[in-house]
This record gives C-alpha cells, structure tokens and sequence, in this order.
C-alpha cells in the first residue's frame, strides 16, 4: 500500500505529491461542494463551501495540500449544513431569480444548492442595485447573479493573457469589473473566444441571440445531480 | 494641445520616479496622487496604466478597495469623524451633526460648493483623547462644539490646514504607567553593540531564551519567527514592521513611534541581521500620517550615525534601510498576509496560508512581520539578555504589555504592566469607578463583565493586542456591540463568502435589534452565524466578527431582551421602518406619513 493515501469520509484516497483534497478526491470521483475552484485554474479559495475538517481543522479543500494519513471529513451534517447556509448566503447576495434565468439547468449555484437540499434562501435579501452591461454585440454581463467565484478573472488573466474582468469595492461592495475606462464590456478587448467567455459558473457572463437552445428539463443538472459531477467527466 | 492624460503627466511623473515606477508601490502612488485633486481622475489612472504597466482593473481594484482612495470628487476638506464607541461615548455623533448643520452638507456627500466633506471613518486611534476627527488625513482631537464652530469658520475662510491653530494637531503621548520599556533610557546602537559583540546566533538564542512572544495579539514566539525565517531559503529576506494599529481602542504603537522610534527602528535591524534581510518596511496606518516627518528625521538620524545604510556600526556586510509605507483605511491589511498584499501594491486581501510569510513572503521571499511593541521590546533583551526578560511577567507570558486604556476612567491613556496583572488592578489606576464592563482587546476581543475583574491579562488568560476599552453603568453595552458589528461589517475584505455576506447579515440584525422589532429567535440566528463564521472564515476578521455580540449576549442579556417586541418570532420587514425613505424624500414626519405602532 502507497503511503501517499488520505482518508476522505472512510474512504482511502491516493494523491500525487502537490496535489490539493479537492484535486485528489475529483481525480478518485469523490465529490466535494464547490463554486470557486475549476481544475483548469490556480485555486482561489473564497468561496468556502469546499470546506472540509482535515484531521478536525476546518479547511478549503481546494487549497489544502493533501498530506500522507490525514483524515478527512465532508459529506456530513453538520458541513453540509453550514454550505447550505453559505449558499443561502450568495442567493441572498444578489438577484437570483432561477425560473426566468438563462442559466437554469445548467448553473452551479442552483445545481449544488439542490443538491445540499437547500430549500428556500432563509436570510433576508439585500436586493442589491446592480445595472446589466449589454454593451457588447455578443456577449451580455448581468451582474445580478455575481458569486463573485473570480473565475473569469482568472481565465482572462491567466488563459487569455487580457485581463478583461476584475474585482472592485470591499467587503459587501466588492464588484466585478470590466478593463475600460468606460465600464463597458464593449470598450474591452473581450472577444467570444475567450476562455472567460465560457467558464461563469452561474449565469454572469451570457451569450446573446442564443436563448434556450436546450429546453429546461434537459439540461445538464437537470439529467444529472452536480455531486455525480457531470461537468467535469465532460472536462 | 494637451491631452487629457498628459495633463497629470505633470504632477504624476515626480511621484512615479520618487517610486522607481514599481508596481508594487502603486498604493504609495496613488495615496500621493491623491492629494493632486482631492481624489483619483479617470484620466491619471489611464496614465498610470501605462507608466506602471498595469491593467486598469488592477489599478481601480486597488483604489476601491482602501476607504481612504477616492475615485469620485471628494470635498477641498474630506472630514472624518471616529466612529469607535469611545468617540460616541465623549459625544461625536452630536458634534458631527453641528458640524453637517453649520456647513450645511449631509454626511457622507460632498457640499454642493465642493468644499467640504464629512463622514465617519473606523478608530482613528486617539480614544484616550477624543473624541477624534481627520481632515484631509491629519488628525485633530478634543473636539467640543466651540472647536467644531472653529473648524467650520476655518473650512468656510479656505484656510489651508498648514494656516490653522498648531494646538488643533496637539497630540498627547498620556503615559501613565511606565515598566521596562516605557522607562528605558535607549541609548542609539547600543542593543545592535550588543548583538555585534555577542553574534547574530547568540542573539537570536537570547531572544528565544526570553519567550517573547508577538504583541499583535495572537502571542506567536518571536524567536521561533525569526529562526524560521533565517533558515528559509530565498534570494532576500524582509523584515516588516507591523505599525497598522486599526484595533478599535488601541494607540500604543502612535505613542512608541512618537516617543520610542530609535528603539524600535533598532529592533528593525537587529532582527534584519539575525535573518539576513537588507531591506525593512515600516507598514504605517494611514490615521498616523502626521508622524511622517518625524519618523523621517529619525531614520536619517540612524543613518547619519552609520546605524542605517551601508556597513552599518562598520561591518562591511551589514547593510540595512527601511522605507516607511502608508495603508489607506483598511483595518484588514493588519493581518500578516494581508499587509504584505498590500505592501506589494495590491488589494488587502489576507492570503490562503499555509505558507506562511516567514518563507513566503514579500515578493514570495522569506519575512518577519512583527508588531512596532515587540521590536521595541527585541532591543530592550538584545541590551540585556533574555533571561533578564524571561524573569518578568508570568511563566508562559514574559515580559510587559502597553495597555490603550480608554473609556470610562479619570486618567486615559497608555499603561505598561508585567504580564499577570488584574483587570481591577489596571481599572483602579486609571480611575475607574463603577465600571460595568471591559472590552480587552479591541472589538476582536474578549468582554469582561465584573465578576470577572480578578482575571489577568496573559496569554493564558485575557491575551490582547493592548486595547482596554472601560464602560459604566451607565452605557448600553448593546450598543457597544452594535457599534463593534458595524466596524467589522465595514472591514470585511469581502474575499470568502461567510465574513462578506454574514457581517452585512450580523449588521442587519443588529439594527432590527436597535429598532426594538426584537425576538428570541434572532438570538438563535446570531449563534448559528457565529458558529458559521468560525467555521468557514478565511481569516481573523471572519473569526472573530461574532465575538462582541456572543459576550454581550451571554453577559449583558437585559441589554438586548429589552430590546424585544415579541417572546417568539418577529420579521425583519418593518412597514413603518420602509416609508423612512419616502418620508425623508417628501421631508414629512406628521402622523399621517407614519404606519403601525413602530416608531
């Protein structure tokens, strides 16, 4: 038996040396909660639901460096609960209105809060003022549904070599912004083949005149719940 | 003609040389630039994209981030009033509302003449002299309603500030109590003597030898610090001295660097030889400002005496200098990682550790980040040894603690003690009387009701980064608690999701608290927003947001369940409470624009 192993929920883990929990426990098809962390970029750590107890301290699994013998915990109550009030959180952040969204079906945000039996958003709604930039003749930015996960930050920065999305404000102001003295998407050099165009986790950054191309129902998560991780077979 | 962007090209230029153009001064360089108009044009930033060779995004990410960058025109006169609950206490909102009446603006906007300002802005770090304002950066205490029509007349004239009375800048050292480091007489070079005669290994054993441990708070061992860091491997070492005192309450490291600079200046470099380091920051909050020249003077004064630069004390390979960097209002940057984001030009954001900055830390090199106390205390067992200082205070926290007293007593200000002493010892030296309450430690701390007097402040029991906030009966310590969520709330770096959502949340609760539309079941939310926060916060801040309401509630109960309206459940959407916008717009206040019982 490797000593390079760790145990996750009872479960035997092996990882390579360097590897985070979360980058172990995907490769071995164990699901972890996550908004944040996408395998193609640098971890970022923020978003926190991928929290895990390593050895009983509590720690972002995308971050941590998985260790010879520790031992894991995360599919339990008492995690899942605290992620489900975490999630409650980003819905009560922003304006997440699923039945008339693009995205429905096909967002992370909606798909692992079904998954962790999320039922309603608990917490008071901030309803916060957040203008739709449709500058752009492709591509459209309702930050209404902002996590604020950076992943397109870090695609445009690090895949694209652009730096067309950034973070702006502090605290409960914290923002995306976009790379223009204007504010508008359409004074960027954003283009629809950047990689920043595709990794939104949630329904952000949209394509326009393509609406609906796959009806409800049939969508990704639809077919499939998030924690079967069929997003990231198709990787 | 002149371009719109060439025309900041004048005054831009010189401050981008004095930086060498780095970007990692670029929050040096826009604090400076700042000054031009009062706030950051559109225009210089385009003009810094290109110098600095930064995307717009970096540069406006960075500016919106510290409270004291603005990107939209601010007053000729930016006024700050201090908004910790010591201010409060000595009646700041009153003065800020004659203030606002005599100028006639309204807080937070700018007078339609563009010529004042006025706002609130976190501790300002004068609590034993408040209460506390800044205009236009500098510091000016004691305010009461004639100084405040003074202030007004001064405003309304243009006056520049350099023009106003000197006493308006008066600021008092208070120092009440002096141990071992307060009464030491310093003489300049001589703990680095002693380093030079004993050895940077010897010296080093000694500082561990003497269990110093951090004084900003969480009590890390100094010597274990400065050991990792020497043996990590890097192509430099730093050395940073942590002088961001934003703990709402705490003053000690402005009196240390107004009257004790050499001394911690010299911790600076003692450390620096013992792990390698060249070069030094002194990362100083942006309330402190007003200390800038002298801190200059005495920097020069150590190099004039060979204690700074090139061949320091004549050793041909010991080189050291310190540059002194500015924070802009963002309490967060206190935290190790975070000042060193924010050293590095960036947003203060706390970094994911492991590792830690003792081998990835500025610019990714190995870094000690100590508090302004501890290098002032290194000097001190570097003189005289580390047995000496092991001698003093309890056994598993040596040595002495500047206590920030301030509130409620006879006799504010700064107080140094050996470890182990009692909370009623410190209260009955500073006049205290009929004390209720103690926040030690600032709002991330611990609040001590009064039969818990007898406790001690060590690090096995009350440990604290040195505020000492005295409350009396007479004080609602709901509303101290209120005051401590608000300033977190305000902080939150806003990077994970628990601290920047939760605070916001813990705020709103509180304040339906306040509006007396309490129940017992907002208790319970708060606990399980506390247990949350503890649980998934990235850093400090998170963790220790709930801190002021969980002790209050625990220990000054009557204070909230008056606050109650029903025994079981009451929503947070209030009728009345919503028509308040409407009524301010229509400037209506009759019966008639009022709904339901609520006030």
């Amino acid at each position: 038996m490797s000593d390079k192993t760790f145990v996750l929920d009872g479960k035997t883990i092996p990882y390579a040396e360097g590897q985070t929990i979360m980058q172990a426990a995907m490769t071995a098809g164990v699901y972890i909660p996550h908004l944040c962390y996408h395998p193609e970029f640098k971890p970022h750590g923020s978003c926190k639901l991928c929290t895990v107890k390593a050895n009983g301290r509590q720690a972002a699994s995308c971050t941590q460096l998985a260790q010879s013998g520790v031992v894991v915990e995360s599919n339990t109550g008492e995690l899942n609960d605290e992620r489900r009030a975490l999630l409650q959180m980003l819905f009560v952040e922003g304006n997440h209105f699923c039945p008339s969204c693009e995205q429905s079906g096909k967002c992370k945000l909606q798909a692992t809060a079904y998954d962790l039996n999320m039922m309603s958003t608990h917490f008071d709604h901030f309803f916060p003022d957040r203008p739709v930039d449709a500058s752009h003749s492709d591509y459209l930015l309702d930050f209404n549904r902002c996590i604020l996960c950076s992943l397109c930050i870090r695609a445009s920065r690090d895949v694209d070599g652009k730096n067309v999305f950034g973070l702006a404000g502090r605290g409960i102001k914290s923002h995306l912004i976009v790379n223009a003295a204007s504010g508008q998407l359409a004074d960027t050099d954003f283009t629809a083949n950047d990689k920043a165009a595709q990794v939104c986790p949630v329904g952000v950054i949209l394509k326009k005149r393509k609406g609906f191309a796959v009806p409800i129902g049939q969508r990704t998560y639809d077919l499939n719940p998030i924690s079967a991780m069929p997003g990231v077979k198709q990787d | 003609m002149v371009s719109d962007t060439e025309r900041h090209a004048t005054y831009l230029d010189p401050i981008l040389e004095r930086h060498g153009f780095a970007a990692t001064s670029l929050l040096q360089v826009l604090r400076e630039a700042q000054e031009h108009f009062g706030y950051i044009h559109a225009d210089a930033i385009t003009y810094l994209t290109q110098k600095l060779k930064l995307p717009r995004v970096k540069i406006e990410g960075v500016a919106t981030f510290y409270s004291f960058l603005y990107l939209q025109p601010r007053g000729e006169y930016r006024v700050l009033f201090s908004d910790n609950i010591t201010d409060h206490m000595l009646g700041s909102a009153a003065l800020m509302n004659q203030m606002c009446q005599q100028l006639w603006v309204e807080p937070g906007k700018v007078s339609e003449d563009g010529l004042v300002s006025i706002s609130t802005t976190s501790c300002t770090g004068m609590c034993d002299q408040g209460p506390a304002l800044l205009v236009n950066n500098i510091a000016i205490n004691r305010l009461t309603p004639e100084r405040i029509v003074n202030i007004c007349e001064l405003i309304r004239k243009r006056v520049p500030l350099s023009a106003w009375p000197a006493e308006f800048f008066a600021i008092a050292d208070n120092i009440r109590r002096r141990d071992i480091l307060l009464d030491s007489s310093f003489e300049s070079g001589s703990a680095l003597n002693a380093l030079l005669a004993r050895g940077s290994t010897e010296t080093l054993q000694e500082i561990k030898l003497s269990k110093l441990r951090g004084r900003g708070g969480a009590g890390f061992s100094t010597g274990s610090k400065w050991e990792f860091c020497r043996a990590a491997h890097g192509t430099h070492h730093y050395v940073v001295c942590n002088a961001d005192e934003g703990e709402p309450g705490t003053f000690k490291d402005r009196v240390l660097l107004t009257g004790y600079a050499d001394q911690v200046f010299e911790g600076l470099t003692l450390c620096a030889r013992i792990i390698g380091a060249r070069k030094g920051f002194l990362y100083l909050r942006g309330e402190y400002r007003y200390l800038l020249d002298h801190l200059l003077v005495v920097l020069q004064q150590r190099r004039d005496k060979r204690l700074l630069g090139s061949s320091i004390l004549g050793c041909a390979d010991f080189d050291f200098d310190i540059e002194i960097h500015f924070g802009a209002g963002a309490y967060v940057c206190g935290e190790e990682s975070a000042l060193i984001e924010s050293l590095e030009g960036k947003r203060g954001t706390p970094r994911n550790r492991p590792p830690f900055p003792v081998s990835n830390g500025y610019l990714d090199q190995p870094t000690v980040v100590n508090n302004v106390e501890t290098f002032a205390a290194s000097s001190l067992i570097a003189l005289r040894g580390g047995a000496w200082y092991a001698a003093i205070g309890t056994a598993t926290s040596s040595g002495t603690k500047l206590l920030s007293v301030s509130g409620d007593c006879e006799r504010p200000g700064i107080y140094e003690y050996p470890f182990g002493v009692t909370v009623a010892q410190v209260l009955a030296d500073c006049g205290a009387r009929d004390t209720q309450a103690v926040q030690v430690s600032g709002a991330s701390g611990v609040c001590v009701a009064a039969q818990e007097f007898t406790r001690r402040i060590a690090f096995e029991d009350i440990p604290t980064a040195g505020a000492f906030m005295v409350f009396d009966h007479s004080r609602d310590m709901f509303e101290v608690a209120r005051n401590f969520v608000h300033f977190f709330a305000h902080e939150s770096c806003g990077f994970c999701t628990p601290c920047r959502v939760g605070t916001r949340l813990l705020q709103n609760m509180m304040d339906k608290l306040a509006r007396g539309n309490g129940s017992p079941y907002d208790f319970a939310e708060i606990e399980k927003l506390d247990q949350l926060l503890l649980s998934m916060s990235h850093c400090g801040l998170g963790h220790a947001a709930c801190n002021p309401v969980k002790d209050t509630i625990a220990k000054f109960r009557p204070a909230y369940d008056k606050r109650l309206k029903h025994h079981e459940f009451e929503p947070a959407f209030d009728l009345d409470y919503a028509l308040s916008q409407a009524r301010q717009m229509t400037g209506r206040d009759d019966a008639g624009a009022h709904l339901g019982e609520s006030k």
